[in-house]
């Protein structure tokens, strides 16, 4: 279990305690916070579950997926701290996990 | 004017296999689809992806799905309107009318939408300023490469499509490439194509950019990009060209009166009917208790909108079911000879 901090691009923030084995995308999408779409229910075939990392969280989540920059290159905005949330499984190591969401996915 | 028992939005694996279960009760049917291919997501997005949960197929491609799809529906010679998107909707004596973005025009008492999450639309530039030149100077597909010829052209993207309008129109043109980052996810014979195009100086290449603005009053006469870092170039350019590839979105949908949540459209599970009666929706479009965004759902899904289809097909039969191993009436609608 972790407790994961979503914050929306209007500043307003989610915090919900997500089960280990789920995806940072369905943490979401499980509790009705806003600003996450995932179109395509996890199969990294959109781009529509992008969220930013700041850098103290960044380097401490599982590696990028084969295919997952490739996927952000079709994201609103994308940066280098960009990541499918889709591809972000949750454990206790990423308690306290803050993301930042974009100004739309589509 | 094109009459029809059923008109389908959506020629992914639902919609074609709905397309199949009307053809073995004896209904017509007519299947509209914004992309210029069939199959839908399963051609779009991952045709080289193993499928591995279609039932009795222990594992496929979805293009192989698609194929096989296309081919099963093969006997009942249906239409297939290809690269247009179904745009009114409007209710007439009972039918309904329905108007597509080219022109066409069809009445139909049954619509099956199973357009999965939305029509495929190409994703554009975040900037505001681009609107105001789209489809003059900032564009999202290449109709006509004449008008890009002793041009500056400005591309944006990493994919196939980008790399490959870079390499055709450095030709003609001065050809500019943007991408967000270093690694390009096209095909790496045009990467390799495109590093030695830029040691020739016959395209200039930055990476690590993006677009900022747009420059120009009545014509386009530059673009500015940044990188992370906060500084930013800017590029005489007469087009840009913006390849992000596509997303999903459930356009003229939403303004049929249909109840929608979460994009999605409730349906009931009996015969997926809509709250408009003769609207189905089917596939992952749909919702209900229990609703598995599986393609082998889907399938069902199809199999009973097509038979709720018939009573507003054929008021005045009654609907008899059948096998396919032993119905001779189902046989002969699918050219098998006994």
């Amino acid at each position: 279990m972790a407790k994961i901090k979503y914050i929306e691009h209007s500043g307003k923030e989610h915090e919900v305690d997500v089960a280990n084995g789920l995806s940072v995308m369905e943490g979401a999408v499980q509790n009705d916070i806003p600003g996450i779409d995932a179109d395509c229910g996890g199969g990294m075939a959109c781009a529509t579950c992008h969220v930013y990392v700041k850098e103290e969280w960044f380097n401490k989540l599982p590696e990028k997926a084969i295919g997952e920059d490739d996927m952000l290159d079709q994201a609103y905005e994308p940066n280098s701290s960009s990541r499918l949330s889709c591809q972000i499984t949750v454990s206790d190591e990423l308690n306290g996990l803050v993301v930042h969401l974009p100004e739309k996915q589509i | 004017m094109i009459n029809t028992d059923v008109l389908i939005i959506g020629a992914g694996p639902t919609g074609l296999f709905c397309a199949h279960q009307l053809g073995i009760i004896g209904l017509k049917c007519e299947i509209v689809d914004n992309l210029d291919k069939i199959g839908g997501q399963c051609i779009e997005l991952y045709p080289d992806k193993p499928i591995y949960d279609i039932p009795a197929i222990p594992e496929c491609t979805g293009e192989e799905l698609t194929n096989n799809l296309i081919e099963q529906i093969k006997p009942f010679s249906f239409n297939f309107h290809l690269s247009d998107r179904v745009q009114e909707v409007k209710n007439e004596n009972n039918k309904w009318f329905v108007k597509t973005l080219k022109g066409k025009e069809f009445l139909t008492p049954n619509i099956v939408i199973a357009g999965g999450v939305g029509s495929f639309e190409p994703r554009k530039f975040p900037t505001k300023n681009c609107e105001k030149f789209e489809e003059n100077s900032v564009l999202y597909s290449v109709k006509d490469k004449t008008i890009f010829k002793d041009k500056k052209v400005v591309i944006f993207g990493g994919g196939d499509s980008a790399l490959d309008w870079a390499i055709e129109l450095s030709k003609n043109s001065n050809v500019t490439l943007i991408h967000r980052r270093d690694e390009f996810r096209g095909a790496p014979a045009s990467v390799e194509r495109i590093k030695q195009l830029q040691n020739e100086k016959k395209v200039e290449l930055f990476t690590k950019y993006s677009i900022k603005d747009v420059k120009g009053n009545d014509n386009l006469e530059s673009v500015e990009i940044k990188n992370e870092e906060g500084e930013s170039k800017t590029i005489d350019a007469d087009y840009v060209l913006g390849f992000f590839g596509l997303i999903m979105q459930l356009g003229p949908i939403l303004e049929w009166g249909l109840n929608i949540e979460k994009k999605t459209i409730p349906v009931n599970t009996e015969n997926f009917e809509t709250n408009k009666k003769g609207i189905f929706a089917i596939g992952d479009i749909c919702t209900y208790p229990g609703k598995l965004k599986l393609i082998l759902s889907g399938f069902h899904e199809g199999a009973l909108a097509a038979r709720g289809c018939f009573k507003y097909a054929r008021p005045n039969e009654k609907y008899r079911f059948e096998f396919t191993t032993t119905s001779k009436t189902v046989k002969g609608r699918i050219g098998v000879k006994e």
